[in-house]
């Protein structure tokens, strides 16, 4: 087992698309690091960097201490299970695993005994003398999956490995792999565009928009604090809320030192903020973190638009009288109806706020007070 | 509704049946009178030709191989068909995978090219390709036919090749790339087998072609040694006679080999091969 690392690389296609820009991030040895970004964010392009299958325009690439900028695919020792499983169609399951170590000259009898502990530890001894064709997705996957691990490689990539099943599968395929990886103590490296499919297997999750690295960090901490205003929207679920608004120091608040007003059409807060902070700002709070009441004398009111009830949860759309749109998360005993008049309610410690501009997150961490 | 919609749709088969025998009817007809006057004495042939075979007779076929040397020309036509098909595979095949996997310069020019030589009209260039094969010393040889037979024969191969290697995924060869497959390893161990459907099917029309071909044939060989089947067959003719009885028995000799490999290969050309490689 391995890391890899990236090093300020730079893919750009001739065509002038590029696809990562001064890239430089890494997969620790053992680590399950995943890549996530929308469609075009260049997430399955470092994947493809890193197995070899595209070249660089800039920058380093290393797996484990070796440089493998210039290597291609066969000599990086990494396996890779794509999207469509790409499984060898005029072969059997069984010559579709042990292929890597026929590749690699191993005696029939090591392959045999190889193929077979894989299989029987996937569950796939009784196809082994299918084609793929006549598997079912969940099989193929496992096929995929199997032909990845047989040849104990330094790290696995996964391009979407889950993204051709059904619901169920995935969440059951998404806990196999969890399984696995604690298993293997593997490095892996793990494309998706689901963000509950990363914050549940990601040790860390790397967002990509762009070509460029948003942010990389924990699941907790991509949740709790993210970088920018993008990482923020593309990080939970509902998506966080966004308010534009202006923000200015507060003047003359006695004993609040340090305090800013944030002041949007429907809503005005008190969060804290240094010196510098003021202009155009957007407030992002998580719908959690948005109490929807029938009372509530002062607050801002809103009008119900529709209501999705979720079974442990119902989300709720409120249109305010200003125009803003917010969603919110109620509990499911709460009587909602579309239509209602609802008063709102900012719990202060969910909120964040970011530069109108730039999008990046303003610190010191806002703590809003309800005025 | 449903009841009146019955008929309606029977109807539609009957005509469609109807359609097929007709058609079915209308080609294999010259091959059924053939092979019936090839069995009939040439006597019978000219006085009261019947539709259905009476006396049966096999003298034509024991003439082809006995009072004349029928066996050199199909000798020849193997020879010549064989090779050049199986240049045109392993030339096409190379070819056609450059010019779907690899990305160069003026692909789309060449691909015009290539085709652009199956637009001279054969009879436009046998002067020029007589002098040159003469000045090469290759008239009356086997390499003076398979030369050009593989320059007409290419483009067909080629764009068959290279439209089909191109509906194979690339996940595939890089799957094997990265399960550490070189470049060649993975066209002869992925490539290649899911490209046999089109291999057969490009093979089987190559051979037909050179085994057709008439106006090469003639003009490129001297005499009976190099001759193919249908300049052979042509030549059957004498100054006061045609001998449509053994013409017709050699036609069906002729054809014997070309329906033995097609129905040989038929079951490959038909097998999806590719089905299930990637997600079905």
């Amino acid at each position: 087992m391995a890391r890899i690392a990236l090093e300020h690389v730079d893919k750009i296609y001739p065509n002038g698309y590029v696809a990562a820009r001064d890239l430089s991030l890494e997969a620790s040895d053992g680590e399950l690091l995943v890549l996530v970004g929308p469609s075009g964010s260049g997430k399955s392009t470092v994947l493809r960097l890193m197995a070899g299958l595209e070249r660089v325009s800039d920058g380093v690439i290393r797996i484990g201490e070796r440089d493998v900028t210039d290597l291609p695919p066969q000599q990086r020792d990494i396996a890779m299970v794509f999207q469509n499983y790409a499984l060898y169609p005029h072969m059997t399951v069984r010559d579709n695993l042990g292929f890597g170590l026929s590749i690699r000259k191993q005696a029939p009898a090591v392959i045999a005994e190889r193929v077979n502990a894989i299989a029987a530890s996937l569950g796939l001894e009784a196809l082994l003398d299918r084609k793929p064709a006549q598997l079912s997705g969940g099989q193929r996957q496992r096929v995929a999956l199997g032909r990845a691990i047989v040849r104990e490689p330094l790290a696995f990539l996964f391009d979407e490995p889950l993204s051709n099943l059904d619901a169920q599968l995935r969440v059951e395929t998404r806990v196999e792999l969890a399984r696995l990886h604690r298993k293997l103590g593997a490095t892996m490296v793990y494309v998706t565009h689901d963000q509950s499919e990363a914050l549940t297997l990601g040790d860390r999750i790397a967002v990509l928009k762009e070509g460029i690295l948003q942010q990389i960090a924990t699941p907790m901490e991509l949740y709790n604090h993210p970088a920018n205003k993008f990482v923020a929207g593309f990080i939970g679920s509902p998506a966080m809320n966004f308010i534009e608004g202006v923000i200015q120091r507060t003047e003359g608040a006695a004993g609040r030192m340090g305090m800013c007003t944030f002041k949007g059409i429907d809503l005005t807060l008190d969060v804290p903020c240094d010196g510098e902070s003021h202009g155009r700002v957007f407030l992002g709070v998580r719908p959690q973190h948005i109490e929807v009441s029938g009372d509530g004398e002062n607050r801002p009111k809103g009008e119900v638009g529709v209501v999705e009830p979720m079974g442990n949860e119902q989300i709720v759309y409120v249109t305010l009288s200003g125009g803003d749109r917010l969603v919110a998360v109620a509990p499911p005993q709460e009587m909602i109806r579309p239509g209602d008049i609802v008063s709102i309610r900012v719990r202060p410690e969910g909120v964040h706020i970011f530069d109108g501009e730039t999008g990046s997150r303003i610190e010191p961490s806002p703590y809003a007070i309800e005025r | 509704m449903r009841s009146a919609s019955r008929p309606g749709v029977q109807w539609g088969n009957w005509a469609f049946g109807a359609a097929l025998v007709l058609l079915m009817v209308f080609t294999l007809f010259p091959f059924y009178w053939a092979f019936v006057a090839s069995l009939t004495s040439d006597a019978a042939l000219f006085r009261d030709p019947s539709l259905w075979p009476q006396h049966l007779i096999f003298d034509h076929y024991r003439a082809l191989f006995t009072e004349r040397d029928f066996i050199t020309p199909i000798r020849n036509s193997l020879i010549v068909a064989g090779t050049t098909t199986i240049f045109c595979l392993i030339v096409g095949t190379l070819a056609a995978y450059a010019l779907a996997r690899i990305e160069f310069r003026g692909k789309a020019a060449i691909m015009g090219f290539i085709l652009a030589v199956t637009m001279f009209p054969q009879i436009s260039i046998v002067s020029p390709l007589y002098l040159l094969l003469r000045s090469l010393h290759l008239i009356d040889t086997y390499p003076g036919l398979i030369m050009p037979y593989m320059t007409f024969a290419m483009p067909l191969t080629v764009w068959v090749l290279t439209g089909s290697i191109r509906q194979i995924p690339k996940d595939l060869e890089e799957a094997a790339h990265v399960d550490g497959a070189t470049r060649i390893q993975s066209f002869t161990r992925i490539l290649l087998p899911l490209a046999v459907p089109s291999l057969a099917t490009t093979g089987i029309l190559t051979f037909i072609y050179c085994w057709n071909e008439f106006l090469f044939a003639l003009s490129f060989t001297l005499g009976p040694e190099r001759q193919t089947v249908p300049v052979a067959i042509a030549l059957f003719r004498g100054q006061y006679q045609v001998p449509w009885g053994e013409i017709l028995a050699a036609a069906v000799v002729a054809t014997a080999p070309v329906a033995a490999m097609v129905l040989v290969f038929q079951r490959r050309i038909v097998q999806g091969l590719t089905a299930g490689a990637v997600k079905g």
